[in-house]
């Protein structure tokens, strides 16, 4: 974990509300793991005072870069930022995924939206190339799908509207899949949290293991101010965990999602 | 230039502190900053037993402002101790324990834990959170019980007592005497201050708890009144805490008579700001021609 000023290189629109922000960060970008994130302090948001945490999506010698969709103050005053300004970063942060030892499990992704974004590094870095399950709303929410195929990655698309892949669910893809019940593999997941129960719910139907990350509003990013706690199973019950140095990425089996219900 | 300030029986090397809540315990921040450059570590609340704080959402962001209603989630006094003790007991600088309790008899029994445990530098006893049912506010608001609390810690332990008050009460001087007379060897103030957000698109309460404590610059002011208030109504040193983000800021409240601060909010958002207070205090009293920091406490003048 490292503070430091980070330069922007370049911060352009990708595709609708989705950005790509790449920045000089020397000291983070070698550190960084698959699942982890950067918190990052915009300076021009003056009276919105907290950093904001995003995932790392590709790293590259000393720059990395997060994809981002604009839903917010922060994020819209970002998209604003010119290459050259600089921003305030603490990173790498966060339990990342587990890259799966070579020879070991073939990877199943699962992506929603931007989520696709903290799958990426995971997918460069697992010595078994699998299958990328991307789902949106619409055709401009799947993002990146040309560089997951570069990496000689199957992607499989679904869009809610029918406008790109096949109409209908991620998951719904995902389970056509897995009902040919081939054996070692492996579910990796991130995007909103239904879709990320959907998945643990089909990762228990069909026993296989699988690692979600974790979206909740965050505070410090380093594990004090206990705003992003999730319900993780501990003991006969269950307890508070922080999506921010626990997480984001648990284990399926361990997320206690019934607490919350 | 002498930086150096007392809390009752201990001396800080500088009077920047962090607050209580923020700064987790301690460990968590040691990667990014030197956590031996402080005046004091201070930790998050702890009960005897475990605490699982409330459901999420526990903060919100408001202008130049965080609401929290976290309710003291912490690993209890064994908890603590064992995962957490090693790690401040080697630092130079003295760990100050946060303790709370839904009785007086829980705080004084948690007082006497730490008592025992030796190498602790000082006790605040949190009478004043205001997002738990039992405990925390109900007894800084109350000044018999608030005299109880800290007489019955009192009684346990030599350790220096520090007595964090609520600011919610019409005026802090009364509250502020009655800690000093039973015994208090300081006051930190303030807590955070009761508080409401709603999220209009959903007519629902931003936070899960419903309410919450408000934090951050925009209560600054507010803390530095009730800063000089106190000051003027007893005669141990004032923790003054609410909003600091500067070296300008925290010499607010010295001025304003306290003794020392504590660094907040800040912590989540600028790690360095700590640190940052405690340059920017020697650099003020550099262009004074202030030797002393004592020399800035309670220095406000308010005559013509």
């Amino acid at each position: 974990m490292v503070e430091q000023t980070v330069q922007i290189v370049s911060n352009e629109r990708d595709t609708d509300l989705y950005f790509r922000l790449v920045v000089s960060a020397p000291q983070i970008s070698p550190l960084v793991q698959p699942g982890q994130f950067a918190h990052v302090r915009i300076p021009p948001l003056r009276e919105a005072l907290l950093r904001r945490p995003f995932s790392i999506f590709q790293v590259s010698g000393s720059t990395l870069s997060i994809l981002y969709k604009n839903i917010g103050k922060g994020t819209d005053v970002l998209s604003r930022m010119r290459p050259g300004e600089e921003l305030s970063m603490i990173g790498p942060l966060g339990h990342g995924f587990t890259v799966p030892p070579p020879a070991g499990e073939t990877p199943l992704l699962v992506a929603g939206g931007y989520g696709m974004a903290a799958l990426y590094l995971l997918a460069q870095r697992s010595p078994q190339k699998g299958i990328v399950f991307v789902g949106g709303r619409r055709r401009v929410d799947i993002l990146c799908e040309a560089e997951f195929r570069a990496l000689g990655w199957e992607v499989r698309v679904t869009t809610e509207d029918g406008s790109h892949g096949e109409p209908g669910l991620v998951t719904h893809a995902l389970l056509a899949e897995l009902k040919r019940r081939e054996p070692g593999r492996k579910l990796f997941a991130c995007g909103p949290t239904p879709m990320l129960k959907a998945v643990g719910r089909l990762a228990a139907e069909f026993k296989l293991p699988a690692e979600l990350s974790l979206d909740e509003h965050m505070g410090c990013g380093i594990g004090v101010c206990l705003t992003c706690v999730v319900p993780i199973k501990a003991g006969d019950g269950w307890e508070y965990q922080r999506t921010c140095t626990d997480g984001p990425v648990f284990d399926s089996r361990q997320v206690a999602w019934e607490a919350d219900e | 230039m002498n930086l150096s300030v007392k809390i009752g029986t201990l001396t800080l090397q500088n009077p920047v502190t962090v607050a209580s809540g923020t700064f987790g315990y301690g460990v968590e921040y040691s990667q990014l900053i030197d956590l031996n450059q402080l005046g004091a570590v201070v930790v998050k609340g702890i009960r005897l037993g475990p605490v699982r704080g409330n459901p999420p959402p526990r903060t919100v962001e408001v202008t130049s402002g965080l609401m929290n209603a976290i309710g003291l989630q912490g690993p209890g006094v064994d908890g603590f101790i064992r995962k957490y003790w090693p790690f401040l007991k080697e630092l130079k600088v003295p760990t100050i324990i946060n303790i709370w309790g839904t009785t007086v008899e829980e705080y004084a029994e948690v007082a006497r834990r730490f008592d025992s445990l030796g190498g602790v530098g000082a006790l605040e006893l949190n009478v004043s959170c205001p997002n738990i049912k039992e405990g925390g506010a109900q007894f800084g608001t109350d000044v018999k019980l608030l005299s109880q609390v800290v007489a019955a810690c009192r009684k346990v332990t030599k350790l220096p007592l520090i007595t964090k008050m609520s600011p919610n009460v019409v005026s802090i001087a009364p509250y502020a005497k009655a800690a000093e007379d039973a015994g208090s060897d300081a006051l930190s103030i303030m807590n955070s201050f009761p508080a409401m957000a709603i999220d209009i698109e959903t007519r629902r309460p931003s936070l899960a708890n419903v309410t919450g404590g408000l934090t951050g610059p925009c209560i600054k002011p507010i803390a530095i009144k009730l800063v000089w208030e106190a000051a003027k109504a007893v005669k141990i040193p004032i923790i003054g805490m609410g909003g600091i983000q500067s070296a300008a800021d925290a010499i607010e409240f010295l001025m304003a008579g306290a003794t020392a601060v504590a660094v907040g909010t800040a912590n989540f958002y600028e790690p360095q700001t700590a640190l940052q207070v405690v340059a920017g205090l020697r650099q003020f009293m550099q262009q004074k021609g202030i030797g002393d920091v004592c020399a800035l406490i309670g220095s406000l003048q308010t005559g013509k």
